[in-house]
């Protein structure tokens, strides 16, 4: 009698503690009711920290802020080259030499159903000039933005930088005036926004400690220009890790993960698992951008081109993407240019200059240019007899990564080169990245894709390195003015005019001579769908879009992919 | 009585002051500067970099030297302020924890009591009764001695993907929306099953074999060899043993909690559940010097109060505290 009173009392208690946890899991998360399962895509390997930032005026905002809530003037495919006039009814066109043209849509209205107009595009531009944002430097070069009525307008330049102009026109959100001139000039850029109205295909759900839930907007002025979006909302699911997102995937919790998945090859060659990549086989990702091996130009050894050229030649790529990715990955050209930034590879700098993996040949280079182990420690010394202690930096816990400098260490010992591999938290490797505190890193930083060869040169010589920081690339601080001058010419000259590709061909010649960097390989986009809830994920015989829900990515092709989404069945 | 508890109150004051102020250097000991890290994602021009990080460093008032740092620390928690977070800017540290700490309490909780009963149950048992200790401690010795990280796995392995049972990660489903209604709970217990159960499993062995080893040597302790010679029954010395085996397991109780933690950082990470555990992972590896020092202060509050009610409940169980105290009282 007593076991059975103490049982009912157990089970009573333990009846109330779930109540009342679920309440308060409840408790900041208002619900609205059932499973949307089926009407809503699901994605991991997005967000990797509790979403807390809709501001489209922030440098860093939830992913999906821009592309998803507020839409820029056009959208660019950075792989095909394509751009797609979103905001805008045409490509926009250079009128004049200092000026460009954009003509908006008749359609477009933010949420609130108010148009969007010239004097929208107008202010988002203005309030940079005003208030210190991320792309405040646009004013830099930019001189004015006319509006010339409700649906026309002209930038007018001081010294048009014609490629980096290319990448504000699809990374550059509109926001609406009649709300932003409201707000205090003060906020603008710290405001977190979770209210605000864009003029994007969905909008601001609910942000979870676990989750940010994006909802289609149902009267969204695009329906009739773009179509129609079937997912009612997007979940943007945060998973610490990828082996949990590779047992959600199989398990079907979730629709599209992109995350580096070990196993990849094998998960799609299984028809049961219902996966699918973008190509049916290697390297089964569209490539997002280069990674590359920063040599620090200040190191013994490393000071001499001829050193880092045989570093080059002594790198098998081909295995060091197929132990760490199982093919998953292409080598990198030795341009470092691939996508829409191939039309300016220089082929006769890459014959002049390039490198391929030969053994033979780095043993010969590093011989002639008199490397070799006077101290009879079985390591290389440099010419005047000194040691040579190459340290391999990356992020620790960051494991593809660790992994491909392993095999560099091997690699590298192979020719006589002492090296040693270096795992540091982030945050160390991060400043040591910018302080030029490193030997040898991989990094990939500034090397995203994008509609301009022009942010690669960046990332690999910028001059930007006199700071006692350099972030924006050239992390091994090289120093060459006339590659500097290049890269600047570079940018000032129009779009595919001659002077642009001899520009771009002088800086390939100079940086391939030179060797600041060693391209390894294209890092993949990863993105491994699931056929079981939504197909139609695109292809390479489907080539829709790129299905990637990262920060950037939805106004490059992750739109396009969601909206020719269909459900199963 | 009173003696007893004031002296209590001092010691818990000054373990928490000490606590607090351990918890506000650690974090700035840590190399590196957590605005660089809030920055590594940027890819604009310098100069908007370097305007960035102005803004930044006054938002999170990093600028002050580290003495006016700490008065603040002092006066904000004071007022139940525990800043923003600055991975999460501009989220307040505190409902952070707050939405963070329900997850730790629902596996947990449940997990360290169950698992304490039950093990303190297996223990006296085992300790008393030879078949008992011969089929059960080998598997409660497999148990202590596997990784959690390994045992999780297989636990994954066997109830997730061979017989579909549970869900691998998440606290509730993606597509589902909190509610309280039946389908949600049912869903949010589905996932709460196996970071409670395997927690339950690994934690059961060190109570089991500390019971058993207790019994052990209790029932072969004078007072129950006097007993047994004065004709009481099996059962009834059993009882001795086991009230007097219980202290040392009630005192380890308190001890545990603390321990605790970092088992819960396990669970989170092997089935994505979210908790406090994670939160100060998470805030070590991105320098969020505010949001770790809510997550640990929370904890600190949560250990302190725990041994608090442990140290009330030693007074019940225990008559010679209460005797010594009383005496002393007198």
């Amino acid at each position: 009698m007593k076991k059975r009173w103490m049982l009912l009392a157990v089970l009573s208690l333990a009846l109330i503690f779930t109540l009342v946890s679920v309440d308060a899991v409840l408790a900041d998360q208002p619900g609205e009711g059932p499973t949307t399962r089926e009407e809503t895509v699901i994605y991991t390997g997005v967000s990797w920290a509790p979403p807390n930032n809709w501001n489209p005026l922030y440098h860093d905002p939830q992913p999906g802020t821009v592309g998803l809530m507020y839409e820029p003037l056009f959208h660019f495919n950075p792989h095909s080259g394509e751009w797609n006039p979103w905001l805008a009814e045409e490509e926009g066109e250079w009128i004049e030499d200092d000026v460009f043209y954009v003509k908006l849509r008749e359609e477009p209205t933010f949420h609130d159903g108010t148009p969007v107009t010239a004097e929208d595009v107008k202010f988002t531009f203005d309030i940079a000039d005003e208030v210190d944002l991320y792309y405040s430097t646009i004013w830099n070069y930019l001189d004015e933005v006319v509006a010339l009525n409700e649906r026309e307008i002209e930038f007018h330049f001081e010294n048009p930088n014609y490629q980096q102009w290319q990448t504000n026109l699809y990374n550059q959100p509109i926001v609406p005036k009649h709300i932003w001139d409201e707000i205090d000039r003060e906020d603008i850029a710290s405001i977190s926004n979770e209210e605000g109205i864009g003029s994007g295909p969905f909008t601001y759900g609910q942000a979870l400690e676990d989750r940010m839930i994006w909802e289609r907007i149902d009267d969204w002025w695009g329906t009739e220009v773009h179509g129609e979006f079937a997912p009612r909302y997007v979940e943007d699911l945060i998973v610490y890790g990828n082996n949990i997102a590779l047992g959600m995937l199989l398990q079907e919790e979730l629709d599209i993960s992109n995350n580096f998945l070990p196993g990849t090859p094998e998960i799609v060659a299984t028809p049961e698992y219902n996966v699918t990549t973008y190509y049916d086989e290697a390297p089964y990702h569209v490539s997002g951008n280069t990674g590359l091996l920063y040599l620090n130009t200040e190191r013994p050894g490393l000071d001499d081109p001829e050193f880092r050229r045989a570093i080059a030649f002594a790198l098998d790529t081909d295995d060091i993407i197929e132990r760490t990715y199982q093919g998953a990955a292409l080598p990198a050209d030795p341009s470092g240019l691939f996508g829409a930034w191939a039309d300016y590879r220089c082929d006769e700098a890459v014959e002049e200059y390039g490198f391929e993996f030969d053994r033979e040949r780095a043993i010969e280079k590093l011989d002639e240019a008199g490397y070799e182990d006077t101290t009879g420690d079985g390591w290389r010394n440099t010419p005047d007899g000194e040691d040579i202690h190459l340290e391999l930096q990356v992020p620790a816990g960051w494991s593809d990564w660790e992994n491909i400098m392993r095999i560099v260490d091997e690699q590298l010992r192979e020719i006589g080169i002492h090296t040693e591999p270096n795992f540091t938290d982030d945050t160390v490797y991060n400043n040591d990245l910018w302080n030029a505190d490193f030997d040898i890193a991989f990094n990939d930083y500034q090397t995203q894709i994008s509609g301009t060869p022009y942010t690669y040169f960046e990332a690999v010589a910028t001059d930007d390195i006199y700071g006692e920081q350099a972030t924006n690339g050239n992390f091994g601080r090289y120093e060459n003015e006339e590659v500097f001058d290049l890269i600047t010419e570079f940018n000032m000259a129009p779009l595919d005019s001659d002077e642009s590709h001899e520009a771009a061909a002088e800086i390939q010649r100079q940086v391939l001579r030179d060797m600041p960097v060693i391209p390894i390989m294209l890092n993949p986009t990863y993105s491994q769908a699931l056929e079981t809830h939504w197909t139609n994920w695109p292809s390479e015989n489907n080539p829709t879009g790129i299905a990637v829900g990262w920060g950037g990515l939805w106004q490059m092709g992750g739109v396009e992919a969601l909206l020719n989404l269909e459900p199963a069945q | 009585m009173k003696k007893y508890f004031t002296k209590k109150l001092i010691i818990y004051f000054l373990t928490f002051f000490v606590a607090v102020t351990l918890n506000w250097i650690a974090p700035r000991l840590i190399p590196g500067n957590p605005v660089d890290t809030m920055l590594a994602t940027y890819t604009g021009p310098a100069e908007g970099r370097a305007i960035l990080e102005r803004q930044l460093m006054v938002t999170f008032g990093l600028e002050g030297n580290l003495f006016e740092q700490y008065i603040t620390f002092w006066r904000q928690i004071l007022q139940g302020d525990l800043g923003q977070s600055i991975t999460m800017y501009p989220r307040q540290v505190i409902n952070i924890v707050r939405n963070n700490i329900i997850y730790d309490i629902v596996v947990l909780f449940p997990a360290i009591i169950l698992s304490w009963i039950v093990g303190n149950k297996i223990g006296a048992k085992a300790g008393d009764d030879k078949k008992t200790d011969k089929f059960i401690m080998p598997v409660i010795y497999a148990l202590i001695s596997s990784p959690y990280f390994w045992f999780a796995i297989i636990v994954v392995y066997i109830f997730s993907f061979r017989l579909g049972l549970f869900p691998s990660a998440q606290a509730y489903s993606g597509g589902v929306r909190p509610a309280l209604t039946l389908d949600f709970i049912l869903v949010f217990l589905r996932h709460w099953f196996l970071p409670f159960f395997t927690m339950f499993l690994i934690t059961l062995g060190q109570w089991a074999i500390g019971m058993r080893n207790m019994v052990i040597y209790e029932v072969k302790a004078n007072y129950a060899n006097y007993l047994k010679v004065s004709g009481a029954r099996d059962k009834l010395i059993r009882r001795y043993a086991f009230r007097n085996g219980v202290l040392p397991q009630v005192t380890g109780f308190a001890i545990q909690l603390g321990q605790v933690v970092s088992g819960a950082i396990l669970v989170q990470e092997v089935f994505n559940y979210p908790g406090l555990g994670r939160l100060m992972l998470e805030a070590v590896q991105r320098q969020d010097f505010f949001l770790l020092q809510g997550a640990f202060l929370a904890l600190i509050l949560m250990v302190l109060f725990a041994n608090f009610v442990v140290d009330i409940i030693y007074m019940f169980i225990d008559p010679r505290i209460r005797v010594s105290y009383s005496e002393e009282g007198k």
